[in-house]
C-alpha cells in the first residue's frame, strides 16, 4: 500500500510560515488534561500556539468492523463502549436506526422511558464534564461535588439495568426489562434535590474570578466556523446557532416534551460552560415531565420474531421458547436498505448509519460521533492563544476519546 | 409501511419539488445518476466527477451542514465496489439528504469536498484510512485511526475481521 505515502506528522504543510524560534511540543497521550488518550502536537512560539495537530487513534478497537460480524442485537453492547459517558445515547441511536430499517413501531412507555434515561445520561455526562473541566482549570473541589451526584445516577442505572456504565438497557424493539417498582420514586428523589445541586456548582464557579478569567474570551469560535468545521451540540449553541435535534428533528417522542434550548452568543469557553449548565436544568425538567406523564403499558414492541420474550414466558410457553432460541442462535433478518439516524447526545449530534443487505447481520454500521468532528475545530480555537488556554478549550468541547477512536 | 420509490424517474415524477432534487435538475441534470426515496430518506447518486459541484449546489439549496462522510464496500457483489455516502443536514429545513458516489475497486478515487466544507477533512481521512479510497486534492490525506505504517484497509470486505495473522 505504498501508492499513497503519508506525510510525516511534523513535515505537514506549515500554515503560518516556519519561524526559527518556534519549538514543537508533544502533549499527551498521557497528559491528564487531555481526557483520555488524545495526543496534541503543538508548534509554539514562546507560550503562543502557532499550530496544533491532534493525533488520534490510540483507542481504536475497530468497533465498526466488529459490528459487521455480529447479529443485530449483539451490536447493542458494543455501542455502550463507544461513548462510555453516555451509553444510553449510543444504545438509543443504534436501536432507533435498526427500528427505522425494520419499520417497527415502539410502545409509548418504552419511548418515554428512553427519553427519561437519555436525559439522565445527559446529566451523567455533563457532571463528568463539569468536574473534569473545572479540575483542569484548577478548581479541584467541584469534581468531588459532581461525582457525588453522578454516583447516584450510576446507582439508578445499576438498579434499572444491572450495570453502572455499560448499560445495554435500550434494545431493538423497546427496553431490556421492566423497570423495578420503585425506580420512578428513586429518580424522583434524585430530581427533587438536583436543581439545588446545580446552584451549588454554579455558586462555586460562576462568580469565581479565576475561573472567569480562564474561560471568558478564550477559544473563540464563530458560528460560520462552527458550521464549517462540523461542530455540533453545546459548542455550536454557544456560538449562537439555535439548533437542537431534540426540538428541531424530534425522535423517540421528544415532541411531547416542553423544554428550552439554551443558546449563547458569546462564542467562547464561558459560553459553552453556561450552555451546558443551563442544559442540565432543562434536562431536569424533561425528566420531571417524563415521570409525571409516564404512560402505562408494554415496554417491548409486539414483534416476537425480533424482540426477546420475557424470561417467564420463555420458560412456560413453547412458542416463546422457540422464538427465543431462534433469535439467539440465528438473529433476525432486516429488510435491505440504508438509514441514517441522528440524535442529540451529550456532546452533540450523534448519528448511526446502518446498511442492511437483507441478512441477519448488519452489512455496515457507521457512527458519526460529535467529538470526532468537534476536534477539528481545536486548532481554530487555539491558534494565537496561550498554551494554557489549550487545556480550557479541550475541556470546553468535552471530548471522549472512546467515541473519537471507536 | 412507508412509500419506497426506486429509480430516478419514479422519484422525479413523485417528488420533483424536493429542493435538493429541484436544484440538481435545474443546475446540473447530468450529475444525477440515480435517486431513491426509502424509509423517509432521500438518496441521490451523483456521477463521481461531479461531486464537488453537486455539493456546492446542495449548499446553495440550503443543506448547509455536512454531518458525515463514510463508505460502504459492496465487494464482491457489486462493481463499482465502493459507495461513498455524504450526509447533509439543513438547519433551516430541518431535514437530511444523502449523496452518494459509486467508485470502482481499481484505485478508487474521488475529488475531495474539503473546499466546500472544511469538516470533510477528518471524515475523508477516516474513509481513506479504513477503505483506501483516495480523495484528490485533500490537504492532508494521512491515516487517522490506524498507525501510519499499517498495511491494508480494515473496513474492506476482503480484510478479515480478526486481521491478518
Amino acid at each position: 500500500m505504498s501508492q499513497w505515502t503519508a506525510t510525516p506528522i511534523l513535515e505537514a504543510p506549515v500554515a503560518s510560515g516556519a519561524k526559527d524560534q518556534t519549538m514543537v511540543l508533544n502533549m499527551g497521550p498521557q497528559h491528564p488534561s487531555t481526557h483520555g488518550v488524545l495526543r496534541l502536537v503543538l508548534e509554539i512560539d514562546g507560550e503562543i500556539v502557532e499550530r496544533l495537530y491532534p493525533e488520534i487513534g490510540y483507542l481504536h478497537t475497530g468497533i465498526e468492523k466488529t459490528c459487521e460480524a455480529k447479529f443485530y442485537h449483539q451490536v447493542v453492547p458494543l455501542t455502550d463502549r463507544i461513548d462510555y459517558l453516555s451509553p444510553m445515547h449510543n444504545n438509543l441511536c443504534y436501536c432507533l436506526a435498526v427500528e427505522k430499517l425494520l419499520e417497527l413501531p415502539i410502545p409509548e412507555k418504552a419511548e418515554w422511558m428512553r427519553v427519561l434515561l437519555s436525559e439522565l445520561t445527559r446529566l451523567n455526562s455533563h457532571l463528568v464534564w463539569l468536574g473534569t473541566h473545572a479540575m483542569d482549570i484548577g478548581a479541584l473541589t467541584v469534581f468531588l461535588y459532581t461525582f457525588r451526584e453522578r454516583e447516584e445516577i450510576l446507582r439508578i442505572f445499576e438498579y434499572v439495568a444491572g450495570q453502572r456504565m455499560m448499560t445495554s438497557y435500550i434494545r431493538i424493539g423497546g427496553l431490556a426489562l421492566e423497570p423495578p417498582v420503585d425506580f420512578f420514586d428513586r429518580v424522583q428523589g434524585f430530581i427533587r434535590t438536583f436543581p439545588e445541586k446545580i446552584d451549588e456548582y454554579s455558586n462555586l464557579l460562576t462568580g469565581n474570578p479565576i475561573f472567569m478569567n480562564r474561560l471568558q474570551n478564550v477559544g473563540h469560535l464563530s458560528a460560520e466556523d462552527a458550521i464549517a468545521l462540523g461542530v455540533t451540540g453545546p459548542p455550536l449553541r454557544a456560538s449562537g446557532v439555535d439548533f437542537d435535534l431534540r426540538r428541531d428533528m424530534p425522535y423517540s417522542g421528544y415532541e411531547k416534551f416542553q423544554f428550552q434550548v439554551p443558546v449563547s452568543q458569546r462564542c467562547d469557553v464561558w459560553g459553552r460552560y453556561e450552555v451546558r449548565l443551563q442544559e442540565m436544568r432543562e434536562s431536569t425538567k424533561i425528566i420531571q415531565q417524563a415521570l409525571d406523564g409516564m404512560p402505562e403499558g408494554a415496554i417491548k414492541a409486539d414483534a416476537p420474531k425480533i424482540v426477546l420474550p420475557d424470561r417467564e414466558k420463555m420458560k412456560t410457553q413453547m412458542e416463546s421458547l422457540i422464538h427465543h432460541f431462534k433469535i439467539v442462535t440465528e438473529g433476525f433478518t432486516v429488510p435491505a436498505g440504508e438509514v441514517y439516524q441522528g440524535i442529540e447526545s451529550s456532546r452533540g449530534q450523534m448519528g448511526y448509519y446502518v446498511v442492511s443487505d437483507g441478512t441477519a447481520k448488519p452489512y455496515r454500521v457507521h457512527m458519526r460521533n460529535p467529538s470526532f468532528a468537534s476536534l477539528q475545530a481545536l486548532e481554530t480555537m487555539c491558534r494565537g492563544r496561550m498554551l494554557a488556554d489549550v487545556v480550557a478549550v479541550i475541556g470546553s468541547i468535552d471530548v471522549v476519546l472512546g467515541e473519537i477512536d471507536r | 409501511m412507508s412509500t419506497t420509490l426506486h429509480g430516478k424517474d419514479a422519484v422525479l415524477a413523485e417528488m420533483g419539488q424536493h429542493p435538493a432534487l429541484a436544484a440538481l435538475v435545474a443546475g446540473m441534470p447530468e450529475a444525477l445518476a440515480d435517486a431513491r426515496w426509502d424509509r423517509e430518506e432521500m438518496t441521490l447518486t451523483i456521477a463521481p466527477a461531479e461531486i464537488v459541484r453537486a455539493a456546492e449546489a446542495m449548499k446553495q439549496a440550503g443543506y448547509n451542514f455536512l454531518e458525515d462522510v463514510t463508505a460502504v464496500d459492496w465487494f464482491p457483489a457489486l462493481e463499482p465496489r465502493f459507495q461513498v455516502s455524504y450526509h447533509l443536514l439543513s438547519h433551516v429545513r430541518k431535514e437530511r439528504i444523502r449523496l452518494r458516489v459509486m467508485l470502482s475497486g481499481e484505485k478508487p478515487a474521488v475529488r475531495t469536498i474539503t473546499d466546500v466544507w472544511p469538516s470533510a477533512n477528518y471524515y475523508e481521512r477516516e474513509v481513506f484510512d479504513l477503505f483506501g479510497i483516495h480523495f484528490e486534492g485533500h490537504p492532508n490525506l494521512r491515516r487517522i485511526l490506524m498507525p501510519d505504517d499499517w498495511t491494508g484497509h480494515p473496513l474492506r470486505k476482503d480484510y478479515p475481521v480478526e486481521g491478518y495473522r
